[in-house]
């Protein structure tokens, strides 16, 4: 990065912000993607992939599984590319 | 065929040793109690690892516990909207809420409200929203207890609800946060362990497959249980639950408390990680858990015991291993509803002494010693409206109460958190207009809800949604921003430019 330390945050909390909000959405999106399907698509989600597994167990196990992912990407985004720059401002 | 009900010799056994393990941390942590930001935030000396375990404590109450493997077990798939529903919130802390949470406050959030608006009337609104939040929440806390403790141990329910909040006070009142987190921790630990105990006994008879199991569930009870059901009648309700849930996450008190007590922002970070994975692992063991009793115990035998099916696990447990292991499952449950209403106390009281009694009252002048005082006074003050509480509402469906606090907290709470952290413009007027109209908005709507009109009631309800997030989230939100815009305040926009920099740096970095 360059310019004055006080441009520098500036732009660290932008870029903070622009990933933060991102994956806010992207949860958003997931969680409540999958309650419209269960309200509009009830048939489709009663599909079987196997004996026991129908696509809505399967969807609202991969909810979970993907906010896991979402967490996981913003920890290591913050340990690496944040917290070194927050470092360097120090 | 069932011992439920029955004094258990195991569970109270297990009982005891849960109290008397968790006395001798109080007892041990009340040595290392002797500053406000000892009481209050543990000294910020607990590690992220530590925290993670706390905050899953802080969240897995036994309504979630009992109710998710319960409704699981009686209508199958269904179930799992509210598994899902119940982790999603935690992303959205990690995002938006924690680190800027842990630079910018001290021990409360209004402390990050107030951070750079006036002191009094945020501190004021801030406190209205967080007690309304606790107050519902430890409502269903304790008269689920009572319940509980009734059904399980079959002792009387005042005197359960007395126990409960006598050993609450005890924590909280000596041990502080130091003491609530250990405890916390402790729960974890063993509601983790005992429904991983439990889920393995029961994938243990499917050859470790969930598929397995969900098959033989579907034979038995037909295919409708792997499939959605009734429960989601209405899309729109669906959503506004789960705007209610995910975003009352994000602003429930006690939990945003638990990221002062860590030594920083990254560490801040850490803990909420650690903290979802430990919730969907729960969340998801839920959900085995539910199908299990479905198969092994039924779906009429459930109900028969408690029509609301909240029983589904302990019968499970008493299923595959017989009265020991129920009683070590009720003996679990038990701990999970003392844990959480030992951190809604101490937040609560931190609202009460921290930002009325210091703040507003005595404008910061409060000193070290008067400061601990008043948050012991406050704590054993709360301690006995929530067993008064308990007792008042004995036998009334608070059930809903759950998600009251949760639409309270998402309306009440995490708009003007956001708006404060992120947005220059954000006045006093705003956020103060935006924590009063999601407060009282909220339970006004709920009031005129089908939740409250139909179902208590049995009359017709004025408002449609049983949960109002999905009109008060964006209304406080509106009010917010529409107030900060109509009074603007120059110099707390000024001020934002030092918030800023806190936020990424933290408070030792205020100097330049």
């Amino acid at each position: 990065m360059s310019g004055t330390p006080e441009q520098q945050l500036e732009a660290l909390a932008a870029a903070r912000w622009r990933i933060a909000l991102t994956l806010t959405v992207a949860m958003v999106a997931l969680y409540f993607g999958f309650i419209l399907l269960i309200a509009y698509a009830k048939p489709l989600l009663a599909t079987r992939i196997t004996a026991g597994l129908s696509l809505g167990i399967l969807l609202g196990a991969l909810v979970i599984v993907a906010s896991w992912l979402l967490t996981w990407v913003y920890v290591r985004w913050a340990n690496t590319h944040y917290d070194a720059a927050l470092h360097r401002l120090r | 065929m069932t011992r439920i009900g029955e004094p258990n010799t195991v569970a109270m056994a297990f009982f005891f040793l849960f109290i008397a393990s968790t006395l001798g941390i109080t007892w041990w942590a009340a040595r290392r109690t002797r500053t406000t930001e000892q009481f209050y935030a543990a000294g910020r000396r607990i590690s992220a690892g530590q925290n993670g375990f706390a905050l899953a404590g802080d969240y897995m109450s036994a309504a979630s516990f009992l109710g998710i493997a319960g409704l699981v077990s009686t209508t199958g798939f269904d179930g799992l909207i509210y598994s899902t529903g119940w982790l999603v919130g935690w992303p959205v802390v990690l995002f938006l809420i924690a680190e800027p949470l842990r630079n910018l406050g001290k021990y409360t959030f209004a402390d990050v409200v107030a951070s750079r608006l006036s002191q009094t009337p945020v501190r004021l609104a801030a406190a209205l929203g967080t007690l309304a939040t606790v107050t519902f929440y430890l409502i269903a806390q304790m008269v689920g207890a009572g319940g509980l403790i009734r059904l399980m141990f079959g002792i009387r329910y005042e005197l359960a609800i007395a126990i409960v909040g006598a050993a609450m006070i005890a924590y909280v009142l000596f041990g502080g946060m130091i003491a609530t987190t250990w405890v916390q921790i402790v729960k974890a630990v063993l509601l983790l362990g005992g429904a991983a105990i439990l889920a393995t006994m029961v994938l243990m008879r499917y050859g470790m497959n969930p598929a397995a199991l969900f098959a033989a569930a579907a034979e038995r009870y037909g295919a409708g249980v792997l499939a959605p059901g009734g429960l989601v009648a209405k899309p729109l309700d669906a959503i506004s639950l789960g705007i209610a849930l995910m975003f009352g996450t994000a602003g429930l008190p006690h939990i945003l408390m638990r990221v002062y007590t860590v030594p920083d922002a990254k560490a801040a970070r850490q803990s909420v990680f650690y903290a979802t994975g430990l919730i969907g692992v729960f969340y998801l063991m839920t959900f085995i858990l539910g199908f299990g009793a479905m198969v092994l115990v039924g779906p009429d035998v459930i109900r028969g015991v408690e029509p609301g099916g909240n029983m589904a696990a302990p019968l499970l447990a008493e299923r595959l291993g017989g009265t020991a292991f129920l009683g070590f499952i009720a003996a679990v449950a038990f701990a999970t509803i003392l844990a959480v209403v030992a951190g809604l106390t101490l937040s609560g009281a931190a609202a009460l002494s921290h930002d009325l009694w210091v703040h507003v009252v005595r404008k910061d002048h409060a000193d070290a010693a008067e400061q601990l005082r008043v948050a012991r006074v406050a704590t054993v003050l709360l301690g006995i409206v929530a067993v008064l509480l308990g007792i008042t509402f004995k036998g009334q469906n608070v059930a809903f109460m759950v998600g009251l606090a949760f639409a309270i907290a998402a309306s009440a709470n995490f708009p003007a958190l956001v708006l404060s952290i992120f947005w220059k413009r954000c006045s006093t007027a705003g956020a103060v207009a935006s924590m009063v109209t999601g407060t009282v908005v909220t339970i006004g709507l709920i009031l005129l809800s089908p939740t409250v009109q139909v179902d208590i009631l049995h009359g017709t309800a004025w408002f449609p949604l049983k949960n109002p997030a999905l009109v008060t989230v964006p209304l406080s939100f509106a009010v917010g921003v529409v107030v900060s815009l109509l009074w603007p305040a120059p110099e707390e926009v000024a001020g934002y430019a030092n918030v800023a920099r806190r936020m990424h740096l933290g408070a030792g970095t205020t100097e330049h």
